[in-house]
């Protein structure tokens, strides 16, 4: 039957045609469109993994931050501790020095005012001396204004010796 | 909805009154020798519009036949080279330089000569119909993909657009869908191709053969020289390409018994076989898938002839049935368009995936 018949003519023409257009289109179109494809689906795949890259690097980045950040909080309070150690040694050493001159100046005072003292307690004591001799003087001179009386405190005073 | 109602009463008012010209019109296209009334023969009808012709006939009315006459080349054993239009024929009434169109018998439908009182074939390589077709088809293809390559090019790193973001997926779904898995990541890069023209071929070509007007109306893949030069080129590639493990398997099939290899090398031939059947079913299976479709569309349309023969109103009842089986028809097979190129381009790999599978 005809319809199941392969024509020869059909088939030249079919065969030429077929091969031409392969040809053709593999040459001009298909090569450039699947290189571009491919091309695209590279640069995309690169362009997530450079994302990806991106994160990380970011991740990593905001990591490193926190750790600087820490050490810094860190080195901050250690040195708030040791300025606060500092000033507490200075303040206790000042107040150490203070005391202690303090206390010497008080010493010296005392010291002072005990030769001071002791000065004036001499003076006192030689003015009382003199005073006594001079009162004891006039008392004496008045007493023994009179020669009896001399006699008589004489006497009382060899008595007085004898018994020794 | 409410306009989809109002279409369909419009399409069936004109789809019945259709058959009052076409009951004519195939009458005389049917029968170009007769002029008088004669019995409508479904069966020619279908196959006068299945086969391939010699001009592409648009539309008869009464006595007269508008088509577009095409040129045909012959040569003959008696008197050589030959080249003069189809319309030399008279719509296949007249013969021209002793060659006309045989209108029964073996070469029904073809140009044949009479030598020594026998119809002989001369060698015929006119520009048919389906050639035609079949050209128009090609300038087609190569005009919508040599503009999406340059669109490619031109449009380097930037999103597709119009035509291109059209065919991308399509060109994807084969690159992905077929020929990767088919044939393996490592060597499909080789077939694509190929796989994309039959692919794009094969499509084109069913969907132009669904549309009744010109250029379309040519039954280009339900064809058996076509699809047979489409399976050869498979065959070509595939038995070139075949690698050693893929002869092996042919002519020493591993994990089958000695004596079915020898004396008598059974195995080996129903795999030689086997080489051979799988390029003729494929050429086999596409022919045969739009054949019948363009068969059933027209079987359909034949009742309402056969019913108008009875009676006109008989006819006119009928017509509106008729359209709707063939609309139905018609989405089936614009369906079937696609899975026949599908299964054509996918099948394809896969002879060529089993021709380079190295041993495993």
């Amino acid at each position: 039957m005809g319809l199941v018949t392969p024509e020869l003519g059909t088939f030249i023409w079919m065969f030429l045609a077929f091969a031409i257009v392969l040809f053709i289109l593999k040459k001009f179109a298909w090569k450039p469109i699947l290189n571009a494809l491919k091309e695209r689906e590279e640069s995309i795949e690169d362009a997530l993994r450079s994302a990806d890259r991106a994160k990380e690097e970011m991740a990593e980045l905001q990591a490193d931050n926190e750790r600087i950040l820490q050490e810094a909080r860190k080195e901050r309070e250690g040195m708030l501790k040791e300025a606060k150690e500092m000033s507490t040694k200075i303040v206790n050493e000042a107040k150490q020095k203070a005391t202690q001159e303090a206390d010497k100046l008080v010493e010296s005072a005392r010291a002072n005012i005990e030769s001071e003292k002791a000065a004036a307690l001499n003076e006192i004591k030689a003015q009382v001396a003199n005073l006594s001799v001079e009162i004891a003087e006039k008392v004496l001179r008045q007493q023994f204004a009179e020669d009896q009386q001399q006699k008589d405190y004489f006497k009382k005073l060899m008595d007085e010796v004898k018994l020794n | 909805m409410k306009n989809i109602h109002r279409f369909l009463l419009i399409f069936f008012f004109i789809a019945s009154a259709v058959p009052a010209f076409a009951s004519d019109e195939h009458d005389q296209h049917a029968h170009h020798d007769t002029h008088k009334k004669e019995k409508f023969e479904p069966g020619n009808f279908i196959m006068d519009h299945i086969a391939d012709a010699y001009d592409w006939h648009i539309l008869s009315y009464k006595d007269k036949h508008v088509s577009v006459p095409l040129p045909v080349i012959v040569i003959s054993e008696q008197s050589g080279f030959h080249m003069f239009m189809s319309s030399k024929f008279h719509h296949g009434h007249d013969a021209y330089k002793g060659f006309y169109i045989a209108q029964e018998g073996e070469f029904r439908g073809k140009v044949v000569e009479k030598i020594n009182g026998h119809e002989v074939r001369p060698f015929d390589i006119s520009m048919t119909k389906n050639v035609v077709a079949l050209l128009i088809s090609m300038i087609i293809l190569l005009w919508v993909f040599i503009s999406v390559a340059k669109a490619y090019t031109k449009r380097k790193g930037q999103a597709p657009k119009g035509m291109q973001s059209l065919m991308e997926p399509l060109i994807l779904f084969v690159r992905d869908e077929i020929a990767k898995p088919a044939i393996g990541e490592k060597k499909y890069e080789k077939y694509m191709p190929f796989l994309l023209t039959i692919f794009f071929f094969i499509w084109l070509n069913n969907l132009m053969g669904l549309v009744p007007l010109i250029p379309g109306g040519a039954n280009v893949t339900g064809n058996i020289t076509i699809t047979m030069v489409l399976a050869l080129f498979t065959f070509i590639i595939t038995t070139v390409n075949g690698n050693k493990n893929y002869w092996v398997h042919i002519f020493n099939t591993p994990g089958v018994p000695w004596w079915l290899k020898f004396p008598v090398p059974l195995m080996p031939l129903v795999e030689l076989m086997g080489v051979f059947t799988k390029p003729f079913v494929l050429m086999v299976r596409l022919f045969a898938n739009i054949t019948a479709g363009h068969m059933i569309v027209l079987a359909f349309v034949s009742l309402i002839f056969i019913f108008g023969q009875i009676s006109p109103m008989l006819g006119y009842g009928t017509s509106v049935i008729s359209v709707l089986f063939v609309i139905f028809m018609d989405m089936l097979e614009l369906l079937v368009a696609l899975i026949q190129a599908y299964v054509f381009t996918l099948l394809s790999a896969l002879y060529f995936g089993m021709a380079t599978e190295e041993h495993h």
